[in-house]
């Protein structure tokens, strides 16, 4: 008996049905050999569209199932479990995407129809030659990396250990805390970071799981989830630790205010950043907790917003989220500090989006800061002072404000050795330059290499609560597979024909998991399945064709592009 | 005009009004002009009434709006298209029309006879580029006709032939690059100089143009379309033949001067070592920065066609300012490597207390030849 295929099409309530018609492709489907139902439906995504498909596959004994909806970038893991569930293998399952690739971008609907049934019949004319795939596992070293000791790789690192996994802990520097060590009170309520920071510090130290690697960098790279092999070395030994996963927790770097050289950050003392801020309030600090300008306490304090945030002209066209708030805390302080001081914030836009951040700017304001808006130009120098040219905005009126201090709010940049650890982990990062998430809404913290996640500013700016939840998820996401103790592995791979092969190699050039090698004895190349994404650069580069690819064999092609043609 | 039309050509719905522009305007602190304003009520108003905008003929095109926008629009293109607007209605200043018709009449603005163009170099040996030389020397308006400005081609000529430079001029050939033309709304005008520079220029197999001006330069280098040889300014190739040795300088010039960058080579070109280059080269000289140098210089107020234009507060020029700055660091010779920097600084000179001299890089260069 040949096989029996199911075919059903998508309104997607009206972003397909609007300028498809559904019925007809229906009917046409109806039509084609080898379909034994065809049906159209609302949402096929949405549980009573996968009863139906359940229920047919019982009722008619389909082998095969054609759903002509979405990009099977959104659905195609849905419809496979769907069909799994009823008994079949997932791997019988063929998409038409008569949305993105169709409804979305043609607008006159008998063209989008036609083009719509081409699609059917193209995905029944492979669906008709598919094969069942089997799904395997590998198992999984039980400990992690985390990559990063400041707060997000510690908290990381915290998690996992506490639940009962070995985490080897990489830190860069001699010492644990990150860009946190340098701050002195956190936003919006003022609490001491000190504190806070030495009891995670001590906690990581201490815990038994953890095994810490300071003044030491990870050098290279191996291996896939589950199985990693991680070269980690300082400047005297070199390790290799074997790891199930790896979180990245390299944090950031701060704009180089030197790069808006209109500020004369670098030519006038008195023009600080945020950074040199906090040390300059700080207790240990050189005014040994009160605020000195060249020995002498300021009378005018002015802050800049966005030095280096939301600026194209200097590549960072985004916001860096945690300027306002940091600029209101340390205007905050200057007004606790020195009453009688002028302190003046020149900002474009506030935004104080978070838990508390609202109340605590509104608590700014009250103690006399006063915000204008207009972001500044230029700075130079009147005698002993500072000019700073700006506009006001609101009045319509250009300013010269003079100063004492100015402190820049400076913003924060990806790393600049951010490139050395993508390279090393193969991750992608997006156009900011900072590493980039799975999806930005429902995978924040997963990549797209499998096993490895992301947590804190490395990903994007965020403050410290962000950072803390963000690591939570990442250590989250990390201890799964240690505590499945399997992975599953990609069941769509490259098979190679060893009559065909002559094992010349330039698979193995193409390929970027490393998936392919010589098999000494044999001389023809080999697949390390569990490393092969199924991408099929290989099978393009091979010059004896002997290499295919599961699920998108010639044949299969060749049957779509009939149906097409 | 409909201010859609202005906000579609420049893209001004991506204004966030930071005020970063007008901050940084030179020009805003003096007179009423303010170009986050305009992009504003471009961008609210149906209708900007811009015929009752006498203030757009201040802006001298610094740039300095441009160069500080974080979002990557060009306050000064605005500027120009909002002239364009005026120039197309008739609505223009006296002195700013008479000298773009004597640019369209006679290829220069300062109302000189086309055939005098190259008097200046009558008797100093210079080829003309017709007779071959792998160097053209784009004199520039200013140099050719001021007799002030006409020193400072004398001393590159002096400099070139010291150093052994195969070079030539266009002679009573050249015209206006168009700099200017473009710059006060005359866009028609810039294309028909640059057509008759382009079309002069094709016959010969020049390899590097130099100019005297930031402006020619700027222009050359990145607004003539189908130029097919490097672009110098001065600068850039002085500082060259220093490194190469080829120019020795000798003789001491003790003088403690100090350099205006011009908007047109500093901010705009981002030239700002070559010149320094060259006077820390000259022996004797004492280089002292002024506060606001390089990204942060203040404008002379000569470009944007405001060397035919007093704009809406004539009573202090910003080269006033700059030339007190210098005098208050004690400089003795204030530098520049601009012929509207020259012109405009040593007019404010005169008009100032106290004694400074304002001269081109390159006549301190020839003092030390």
């Amino acid at each position: 008996m040949g096989p029996r295929i199911g075919v059903y099409v998508c309104h997607c309530g009206v972003n397909i049905a609007a300028t498809v018609d559904v019925e007809a492709v229906t009917r046409f489907a109806q039509g084609l050999p080898s379909v034994a139902i065809a049906r159209d439906y609302t949402y096929m995504c949405s549980d009573p569209g996968q009863a139906l498909i359940k229920e047919d596959i019982e009722k008619f004994g389909l082998t095969k199932v054609v759903v002509a909806s979405c990009s099977p970038m959104m659905h195609e893991p849905t419809f496979r479990g769907t069909i799994q569930e009823a008994g079949l293998n997932p791997y019988c399952l063929e998409m038409a995407n008569i949305r993105e690739q169709c409804s979305w971008v043609h607008g006159e609907k008998d063209k989008a129809t036609r083009k719509a049934i081409q699609l059917v019949a193209a995905a029944v004319g492979k669906a008709f030659l598919l094969e069942p795939l089997e799904e395997r596992r590998a198992d999984v070293t039980p400990a992690a990396l985390v990559i990063g000791g400041g707060i997000a790789g510690m908290q990381a690192a915290l998690d996992i250990a506490k639940a009962g996994f070995l985490v080897y802990l990489v830190e860069k520097e001699p010492r644990l805390g990150g860009h946190l060590a340098q701050l002195g009170k956190t936003f919006p309520n003022l609490e001491s970071v000190t504190p806070l920071l030495s009891k995670a510090i001590e906690e990581v130290e201490g815990h038994p799981n953890i095994d810490l690697l300071t003044s030491a960098e990870v050098v290279g790279v191996e291996g896939y989830i589950g199985n990693f092999k991680v070269k980690v070395t300082d400047r005297t030994t070199r390790r290799e630790l074997k790891v199930g996963t790896i979180v990245v927790a390299t944090g950031y770097d701060l704009f180089d205010a030197q790069l808006k050289p209109e500020y004369g950050y670098g030519v006038y003392e008195k023009v600080i950043t945020g950074l040199e801020f906090e040390r300059l309030v700080s207790s240990s600090g050189p005014g040994e907790g009160e605020i000195l300008v060249k020995g002498k306490e300021p009378q005018d304090v002015v802050f800049i917003q966005c030095v280096g945030s939301r600026d194209k002209s200097v590549g960072q066209e985004y916001c860096s989220r945690i300027c306002c708030m940091y600029t209101a805390k340390q205007a905050f302080l200057v007004k606790e500090m020195l009453p009688q001081a002028r302190v003046t914030v020149l900002y474009m836009d506030v935004r104080a989006y978070g838990k508390g951040f609202e109340e605590f700017y509104d608590q700014v304001r009250g103690e006399g800061v006063i915000y204008r808006r207009g972001n500044p130009s230029e700075i130079y120098k009147k005698g002993e002072r500072l000019v700073i040219r700006a506009e006001d905005t609101l009045l319509g009126e250009p300013i010269q404000l003079e100063a004492d201090l100015v402190v820049l709010a400076t913003g924060i940049t990806p790393r600049r050795d951010s490139l050395k650890i993508a390279n090393l982990l193969k991750l992608p990062r997006s156009a900011d330059g900072f590493f980039m998430e799975a999806h930005p809404k429902l995978r924040p913290v997963d990549t797209v290499m499998n096993g490895v996640y992301l947590a804190g500013c490395c990903q994007g700016p965020k403050d410290i609560p962000d950072t803390v939840a963000q690591a939570k998820a990442a250590a989250a996401s990390a201890m799964a597979p240690l505590c499945q103790g399997q992975v599953k592995v990609e069941a769509v791979t490259s098979i190679i024909d060893e009559e065909l092969c002559s094992g010349c190699g330039i698979c193995a050039e193409v390929c970027v998991y490393d998936a392919l090698s010589l098999h000494e004895r044999k001389g023809v190349m080999t697949i390390n399945e569990v490393l092969c994404k199924g991408c099929g650069a290989c099978a393009v580069a091979c010059p004896s064709k002997a290499i295919k690819l599961s699920h998108f064999t010639p044949t299969q092609i060749l049957a779509q592009v009939d149906a097409l043609v | 005009m409909e201010g859609q039309d202005l906000a579609q050509a420049y893209r001004l719905f991506e204004c966030i009004q930071c005020g970063r522009c007008t901050g940084g305007c030179p020009m805003s602190l003096k007179t009423r002009f303010n170009i986050r304003r305009l992009i504003y009520e471009a961008l609210v108003y149906e209708n900007i009434d811009l015929q009752s905008k006498e203030v757009l003929w201040d802006c001298s095109t610094c740039a300095t709006c441009t160069l500080r926008c974080p979002k990557g629009l060009d306050p000064t293109d605005i500027v120009i298209g909002m002239r364009s607007i005026l120039v197309e209605g008739g609505r223009i200043p006296p002195t700013i029309r008479d000298a773009l018709k004597s640019l369209a009449i006679r290829g220069n603005p300062l109302t000189m006879a086309k055939e005098e163009r190259a008097d200046w170099a009558e008797g100093l040996g210079v080829k003309e580029i017709s007779e071959g030389a792998k160097v053209l020397y784009f004199v520039g308006c200013s140099p050719s006709y001021d007799p002030r400005v006409q020193r400072v081609a004398k001393a590159l000529v002096q400099a070139f032939k010291k150093a052994d430079v195969d070079f030539g001029i266009l002679g009573n050939e050249e015209v206006c690059c168009g700099s200017e033309a473009r710059r006060v709304g005359e866009t028609g005008l810039f294309e028909m100089l640059q057509e008759l520079n382009l079309e002069t220029l094709e016959p010969y197999p020049v390899e590097l143009m130099v100019t005297t001006s930031p402006h020619c330069y700027n222009a050359f280098q990145n607004e003539y379309q189908g130029l097919d040889f490097k672009v110098q300014h001065y600068t850039q190739f002085v500082a060259g033949l220093i490194d190469e040795g080829k120019l020795p300088l000798s003789k001491e010039v003790k003088r403690i001067v100090t350099y205006q960058d011009p908007c047109f080579l500093g901010k705009q070109n981002k030239i700002f070592e070559e010149p320094r280059k060259i006077l820390k080269s000259i022996p004797g000289l004492e280089l002292r920065e002024l506060d606001r140098s390089r990204e942060r210089s203040l404008c002379c107020e000569g470009g944007g066609g405001r060397m035919w234009a007093e704009g809406t507060n004539p009573e202090e020029r910003l080269a006033h300012t700059r030339v007190q700055e210098a005098m208050d660091l004690g400089a003795e010779v204030l530098a520049t490597a601009c012929p509207f920097c020259l012109l405009t600084l040593e007019d404010a000179a005169k008009t100032v207390a106290g004694e400074i001299e304002v001269m081109d890089i390159m006549e301190l260069v020839v003092e030390a030849l």
